[in-house]
């Protein structure tokens, strides 16, 4: 490795098994208190239903635990290790505020069935979350129900398809650009729609023309991202708008990248008529390992009478509470009100960074993507010459001529100290490699990873078999993927 | 802001080396028209300890200490401490999804080490990493069964969480999907005879309950019998998974939809939660969800991938099994560790505590009203039936800070002034003789106002 | 890369190979090196109708699936089990792992086909874009 980083170091190499690799019988990490009621005969109580045996579930202590999965959380990568450069990810900074106030004993405790009398606390952070929310997107209304982007998603269209239905035909077709999200074509289709594909055009941004054309009274709506996948903003949004408008149709804007607007623009302003959010992105709330997330959607008032069940409201009385009679909702996407928790977090952002925050921290968000942007130019092929807002994207035509490829970059890039940034998606640049910095990122780190980055490839040129069989400072080499997914082992078994 | 790393020479270093004059160059590629001149209209910025207070009040708005006799899939159980000790860890709180593998092996042997665990606790073969809830995993199990059947209809029971079927009816509206409900009996389970006609060819399956919604436990093998002679699947739904710890689970089901929030996931008024599906091996590539795998590195040393990945949105698109991207990964690891901590002989002791709780008190309830759907095994809930409106007692029962059980009659009119009432190992003795006290008080002045009516009807 | 010259081609990469009214149907040599390793195959069962140009299948390999179009209409009678547990064999050597035979609806949609010639023009010509 040509200049080894002075990049703060991952973790230490831990060995440690499963964990039914230390279970025993007699061990134990739990006891109960003794019972203030009467003891029960189980086998008389539940009968046949009575299970006898739970087979191997584990049997360790409490110390056994602590260190099992402190053990494991060593050999993960986090935001608060260092920069996670995925495209339209924004693994921006967790805040620990969040998690204190979501474990205040009201709200941790309250049951969703509780009376609304002792409920106004909960109600009161869904009221202002979505107000704010709803200013932040220019929209009129929202639901907080659905628990990922993805269900958003899912939500939103129920709400498109209701709303033309409401209109007598629910048309056919959703059209989706190529650089989309996989969530977008897939979602489209639970809802009973075909999916169209729609091209873009040599900027990178949404081909008007073909949009023209392909717009007819058979298709309910354009599912766009804004800025899209590339980073690039849809300068002719206000076109597109109209487009989808004069034929009545629908613009849904799927609001992953909603941290290169927030505080800039509002989806609502440029003609969005229906968008979810995504609260672990934008909003800081934690990713987990994969989750949970919440999807949050907002409307135009045209589409508020189609909102999942319950609403929340204001009664006469000044109280908060949630309306259940609405008979155009599409019903309900969950159980509940939504990923409460997670409201609680996003709220809690929200207020650390009151309006000057929310907009500086887009405009840094902004400017460190540009700033990796001007560094990596030239080392790397970028496809589009379009200006990029919060995230680039750069493509391996360089590398591939030396036979490496966005993946093996990746790998490479771990032993620098650095998290993978997104590889081979969007599907319209072969090769992608889609960087986001967010705007949690100093610009030391900035500047370790452009060095990384170039440093990298300098290795393509000269030693391509490092890179190609990159990592080589982790736990573990390069998994084989085949074998997991030929002959597929999801679970432990005793004896093995 | 203090979130954000830069001062000011930064900004401006990055600026010039950038040769951008200004941020405001940055925002162009915006329409002038559409750029925002003013602030956005959300409170100011806060002080960290205006924020505490601020979500304090909204705490003590909300009802803090008092007990609860609510059930109805989100279950008040003691969340042992090392799980937020564990999960606060900024390796586990702050990672990403496990797509790099080589440096997410804690993420992903621990989610194995979760599917190993569900599938031992539910008798299924394989499990997957965490769905959004009970209510959507009941969903998506259903479309599951749908898929592997080739067969166009579903059968509910009634006695399935009423917004779980709410949830069903919106997923299955635009598929197409008739859904047909089925009743339950005077004690709480399922009208097998019912349910026996009611199947067609068309039925791809029926989805149950158990323990159902009453509390009820179901007799699982009975129905698993009518469903598979029609050569339709059979899908349970699972919302009380501490029942898992003695309650033999529906090992002859096709398909297990979980939800795992009594496992170690707070209240939290109603969510994130953690939903599961677990099934047989024959229909993993039907089932949605991330899945982790073990496999080998180059060395022949044991790791884990997620696998299976073409099932999903990002490499199937249209033709996925589902649009599911984010899981649960968080809570999911709160539920791993809780079953890690009680394992096999806690888990069993503490379904058992439940089950003891629950007796007690259905027994005390029995002494003065009426408990529904006697005759049949129930496990932590169960329905009292009072002359008074339940909401009525409850607004005194709330006066002792207690929040008595949930009252059914938006749900099952027919019940009449019911409640469902649950009772955990947190449950005290107290709480339910001090309930059972105020249900025997309002039975008793219900019956004299009868009386006295009565009476004067009498002397007319 | 030779192709079998006594088989047929279509330009989505499957081959067919004819006797008399039955056929036995596969994918070339240039579809599993462009799909990578192959974990999975989904078949249709004996007796399932193909139709010309619509889909009959999928095959897997870890990052992406690809469907399988029908190169003429016809009915399944056999599918090749050995793919269930050793899909393998197709990156191995595809042209000798069959995926499914079939009864010929109308042999003449043979002639629409390309040639092992034609075919290596189609792959060159693909392969430079």
């Amino acid at each position: 490795m040509k200049h080894m980083t002075r990049k703060a170091t991952r973790h230490v190499n831990q060995n440690e098994g499963l964990i039914f690799e230390k279970s025993s019988p007699g061990k134990a990490a739990w006891k109960l208190p003794p019972l203030d009621v009467p003891d029960v005969d189980t086998a008389a109580l539940l009968g046949p239903s009575e299970r006898k045996d739970l087979g191997s579930m584990p049997e360790v202590s409490e110390i056994e635990i602590i260190r099992h999965f402190t053990r494991l959380s060593t050999w993960n990568y986090a935001i608060d290790l260092g920069m996670y450069p995925l495209g339209s990810c924004t693994m921006k900074y967790n805040p620990r505020v969040n998690e204190l106030v979501v474990r205040l004993e009201g709200l941790a405790n309250g049951h969703p069935y509780q009376p609304e009398r002792i409920s106004q606390g909960a109600l009161r952070i869904i009221k202002t979350l979505s107000e704010c929310l709803i200013e932040i997107t220019g929209m009129d209304a929202i639901t907080l129900q659905p628990a990922a982007g993805a269900h958003g998603e899912l939500t939103g269209l129920l709400m498109v398809r209701a709303y033309h239905e409401s209109k007598g035909d629910p048309r056919k077709k959703i059209l989706i650009p190529d650089s989309a999200h996989g969530t977008n074509p897939a979602t489209a289709a639970m809802v009973g729609y075909a999916v169209e594909n729609l091209k873009s055009n040599a900027r990178g941004m949404v081909d008007v023309a073909a949009l023209t054309s392909q717009m007819n009274d058979e298709v309910a709506a354009l599912m766009l991202t804004n800025p899209n996948t590339l980073g690039v903003f849809e300068q002719e949004i206000h076109k597109i708008a109209e487009i989808m408008h004069a034929k009545g149709g629908l613009l849904y804007m799927d609001g992953a990248n909603m941290n290169a607007l927030v505080g800039k623009v509002r989806p609502g302003d440029f003609g969005v008529d229906v968008m979810h959010l995504n609260l672990h992105k934008t909003f800081s709330t934690p990713h987990g390992g994969g989750g949970p997330g919440s999807g949050p959607v907002a409307v135009k008032q045209k589409l508020e009478p189609f909102l999942p069940t319950p609403v929340p409201v204001t009664k006469p009385d000044g109280t908060l509470g949630f309306e259940y009679n609405r008979p155009q909702s599409v019903g309900r996407v969950r159980a509940f009100y939504g990923n409460f928790g997670m409201f609680v977090r996003a709220l809690a952002y929200i207020l650390a960074n009151g309006p000057d925050g929310l907009r500086q921290t887009t405009e840094d968000a902004v400017l460190n993507a540009n700033y990796i942007r001007k560094g990596l130019e030239g080392v790397y092929d970028l496809p589009y010459s379009t200006p990029s807002m919060h995230e680039v994207v750069f493509s391996d035509k360089l590398q591939a001529r030396k036979g490496v490829k966005t993946m093996d970059l990746a790998k490479r890039l771990i032993d620098y100290g650095f998290h993978p940034y997104t590889t081979a998606f969007p599907l319209i640049v072969p090769g992608a490699l889609m960087i986001e910095p967010t705007e949690s990122e100093p610009k030391e780190e900035l500047d370790l990873f452009v060095e990384a980055m170039k440093s990298i490839a300098d290795e393509v040129q000269e030693d391509p078999q490092m890179v190609l069989d990159a990592p080589h400072s982790t736990r573990v080499s390069r998994l084989d993927e085949t074998a997991a997914a030929r002959k597929p082992v999801l679970r432990w078994k005793p004896g093995t | 802001m203090r979130y954000l790393p830069k001062s000011p020479a930064d900004r401006k270093a990055m600026l010039q080396a950038m040769g951008a004059r200004s941020i405001d160059d940055l925002f162009s590629p915006i329409p002038a028209e559409y750029r925002l001149e003013r602030d956005l209209k959300v409170p100011r910025q806060m002080a960290e300890s205006e924020i505490v207070d601020w979500f304090r009040e909204r705490s003590r708005e909300n009802g803090e200490s008092n007990a609860t006799f609510l059930g109805a899939g989100a279950y008040y159980h003691y969340r042992p401490v090392i799980i937020d000790s564990l999960i606060s860890r900024g390796e586990f709180l702050t990672a990403y999804t496990p797509y790099q593998a080589e440096i997410s092996q804690g993420t992903l042997q621990a989610i194995f080490e979760f599917q190993t665990m569900i599938c031992e606790l539910t008798g299924m073969e394989v499990a997957n990493a965490s769905m959004y809830d009970g209510s959507t995993a009941a969903a998506e199990a259903v479309m599951m069964a749908v898929r592997l059947t080739g067969r166009r209809s579903v059968i509910i029971a009634r006695s399935v969480h009423p917004e779980y079927r709410e949830v069903l009816t919106t997923y299955a509206h635009h598929q197409n999907l008739p859904l047909s409900t089925t009743s339950f009996k005077d004690n709480g389970r399922l009208n097998l005879e019912e349910l026996e006609k009611s199947i067609t060819p068309d039925t791809a399956c029926v989805l149950i309950q158990s323990p159902n919604f009453f509390g009820t436990i179901e007799d699982a093998n009975a129905i698993a019998d009518i469903v598979h002679k029609k050569g339709a699947m059979l899908v349970v739904s699972i919302a009380e998974a501490v029942s898992l710890g003695i309650v033999e689970p529906p090992r002859r089901a096709d398909v297990i939809a979980i939800e795992a929030q009594s496992f170690g996931v707070p209240l939290g008024f109603g969510g994130p939660y953690c939903g599961v599906i677990a099934t047989r091996e024959q229909f993993v590539r039907q089932m949605p969800g991330r899945l982790a795998g073990q496999t080998t590195d180059r060395n022949g040393k044991r790791g884990f991938v997620l696998t299976l990945a073409t099932r999903e949105q990002h490499i199937r698109r249209e033709k996925a099994t589902s649009n599911i991207c984010t899981n649960q990964a968080l809570v999911a690891l709160m539920v791993n560790i809780f079953m890690t901590i009680y394992g096999k002989v806690g888990l069993k002791e503490l379904a058992r505590q439940n089950l003891a709780k629950t007796a007690y008190a259905s027994a005390q309830f029995g002494k003065h009203a009426k408990v529904l759907f006697p005759g049949s095994p129930r496990f932590n809930e169960f329905v009292v039936q009072t002359s008074e409106d339940p909401y009525a007692i409850n607004s005194r029962i709330l006066g002792h800070k207690i929040v008595g059980g949930l009252p059914l009659k938006k749900f099952y009119p027919e019940l009449g002034n019911a409640a469902l009432w649950c009772c955990t190992e947190l449950t005290t003795r107290s709480a339910i003789d001090t309930a059972v006290g105020l249900v025997a008080e309002s039975e008793r002045s219900m019956r004299s106002a009868k009386e006295e009516v009565d009476a004067q009807e009498v002397a007319r | 890369m030779p192709f079998p010259t006594d088989y047929k081609y279509t330009k989505e990469h499957e081959w067919i190979k004819a006797n008399g009214s039955n056929a036995t149907v596969g994918i070339t040599s240039y579809a599993q090196e462009s799909l990578g390793d192959i974990v999975f195959v989904d078949l249709p069962k004996p007796g399932t109708e193909i139709t010309s140009g619509k889909t009959f299948g999928s095959v897997e390999s870890v990052k992406a699936v690809s469907d399988l179009y029908a190169p003429v209409s016809g009915t399944v009678n056999e599918v090749n089990g050995e793919l269930a547990t050793t899909p393998e064999k197709i990156n191995q050597d595809a042209h000798s792992a069959w995926m499914i035979k079939i009864t010929l609806k109308d042999p003449s949609q043979l002639n629409s086909l390309l040639s092992a010639t034609d075919y290596e023009k189609f792959v060159a010509e693909e392969g430079g874009k």
